[in-house]
């Protein structure tokens, strides 16, 4: 039974994967997203180094926050209209464990490609080498938090008038801690404030409660809205 | 035993929900209790606006600026509480399926958001003889600012959804989320803040409060939580009538008044 339910988590993990990576746009846009709008800041406060240093831990983060919550109306959305989500709903084994194979493929495929990419962007923002590091760390241990919290708005909002926005409205409050934390972490690395090891110790203590907590808040979240 | 005396005692609490929380006695029940709270509220506020604003004495420091605290601080504790009551109806509402409990939660929103904007509202008048400016990103104006959001996230999802059970159930996950982050929330402001400002900037660095301004603070506090049960008894009253317009007790009453 125990390799029953893991072989189902893997099935639905692997078959996430396939899905996206036939439409692939779905994922690169989220990618170009996060560039565009880091590359909008310099552009818009001038390249001056040391001030594009001092802003580049809060943009980069601030970035990839728009660009997974702009990713979370792919998690279920196009289960839900094909009827696939109902599968899952009736099979034998338990939702959450579903779901959560369904979160993991999700930061597969957006957080983790972010944080691969950010040193480039690091660069680009004058952060200083030394905290290229932690930045890749921060968004490592913090991008799956925002894959988890954000799938429980994402399963609430499912065939919701103005779904899109509306995600975006409930999941940015219950974000700024993983902002808060992220940021601090990468500025604290780049020599602006107090060791960053603590600010990555609260984002993984967060997101032990979060992989706990928030499969099962979307499983019954989705079972709300298939009702 | 013990559990099963508990679980009884539970099946009795939902069975006594159950027969009082039938909207068409709770409206009557309501439309009873509303003058009594409106009444009380009322008292409240003329002896806590007559204790704060003419027998308190004035700060040392502050003079008499310091008290718009009388109004501040009831609406910023009444913002948190609100929001812990709706969680907790929205929750009950979930769990057990009690319908009231659905409109007691979301008749609560709009109160807790408003007693939250209020609290911003006179922070910022405050602050600003106080601090000289009228935003600062205190950590405890951030965490309120940051409770608006999440009472207008909630509000919304309520709104965008037709179905009055699937918006309530969908809603109180939201608001059973929203109670395990706030704490999350709350610290990771206040952790943010203290890195960065002195905190000689902070509310907590005011000197002592005084006995004859801990009264007036007290029944204010009390005025302004009797408020809140007026406007949920009224607010809840009008939400029934909506959700039980098709029955033959809201046409009968509807009916007789026109």
């Amino acid at each position: 039974m125990k390799g029953g339910l893991l072989s189902a988590m893997a099935a639905v993990f692997t078959r996430e994967l396939l899905v996206f990576w036939r439409r692939s746009t779905e994922v690169m846009t989220a990618l170009v997203f996060f560039v565009i709008v880091t590359t909008l800041f310099p552009l818009a406060v001038g390249p001056e180094r040391h001030e594009l240093m001092l802003m580049a831990p809060g943009v980069l983060w601030v970035a990839a926050l728009l660009a997974t919550t702009l990713s979370l109306n792919h998690l279920f959305a196009s289960d839900y209209q094909d009827g696939s989500l109902e599968q899952l709903l009736v099979s034998p084994y338990p939702l959450s464990a579903l779901v959560f194979a369904k979160i993991a493929a999700h930061w597969v495929l957006t957080g983790l490609p972010l944080a691969l990419l950010s040193p480039l962007l690091a660069v680009q923002m004058a952060l200083p080498t030394k905290a290229i590091g932690t930045l890749v760390g921060s968004l490592l241990l913090g991008t799956p938090i925002l894959s988890l919290i954000g799938a429980v708005p994402a399963a609430l909002t499912l065939g919701v008038r103005g779904g899109g926005v509306l995600v975006s409205l409930l999941v940015l409050p219950l974000y700024t801690p993983v902002l808060i934390f992220g940021a601090e972490a990468v500025a604290a690395s780049a020599g602006q404030g107090f060791a960053s090891v603590a600010h990555l110790s609260l984002l993984g203590a967060f997101l032990a409660v979060v992989v706990s907590f928030a499969p099962w808040a979307s499983s019954a979240a989705l079972r709300v809205s298939l009702d | 035993m013990g559990e099963f005396g508990g679980f009884a005692g539970v099946s009795r609490l939902i069975k006594f929900i159950h027969k009082y929380g039938a909207p068409k006695r709770f409206y009557r029940l309501a439309g009873r209790l509303v003058p009594w709270f409106a009444g009380v509220t009322a008292l409240l506020f003329v002896v806590g606006l007559y204790l704060g604003l003419y027998w308190a004495p004035p700060d040392y420091q502050q003079g008499d600026a310091y008290r718009i605290m009388f109004v501040h601080v009831p609406n910023a504790w009444m913002s948190m509480m609100a929001y812990v009551i709706m969680a907790s109806f929205a929750a009950t509402g979930y769990i057990w399926n009690v319908r009231l409990a659905d409109m007691l939660a979301k008749a609560t929103a709009p109160l807790g958001a408003s007693f939250t904007l209020t609290a911003l509202v006179t922070g910022s008048l405050w602050g600003k003889p106080m601090w000289g400016t009228w935003w600062v990103w205190d950590a405890r104006l951030t965490s309120e600012l940051i409770l608006f959001f999440l009472y207008v996230g909630y509000m919304a999802l309520q709104a965008s959804i037709d179905d009055p059970r699937r918006a309530a159930h969908a809603s109180a996950i939201l608001a059973i989320v929203g109670v395990v982050n706030i704490p999350i929330i709350h610290y990771s402001v206040y952790w943010w803040h203290t890195l960065h400002q002195p905190a000689s900037l902070t509310l907590t660095s005011q000197p002592k409060i005084y006995i004859t301004m801990l009264i007036p603070l007290i029944v204010m506090s009390f005025a302004f939580m009797f408020f809140y049960f007026t406007m949920l008894l009224v607010r809840v009253r009008s939400e029934i009538l909506v959700r039980e317009q098709r029955t033959d007790w809201v046409r009968k009453l509807v009916g007789s008044k026109q």
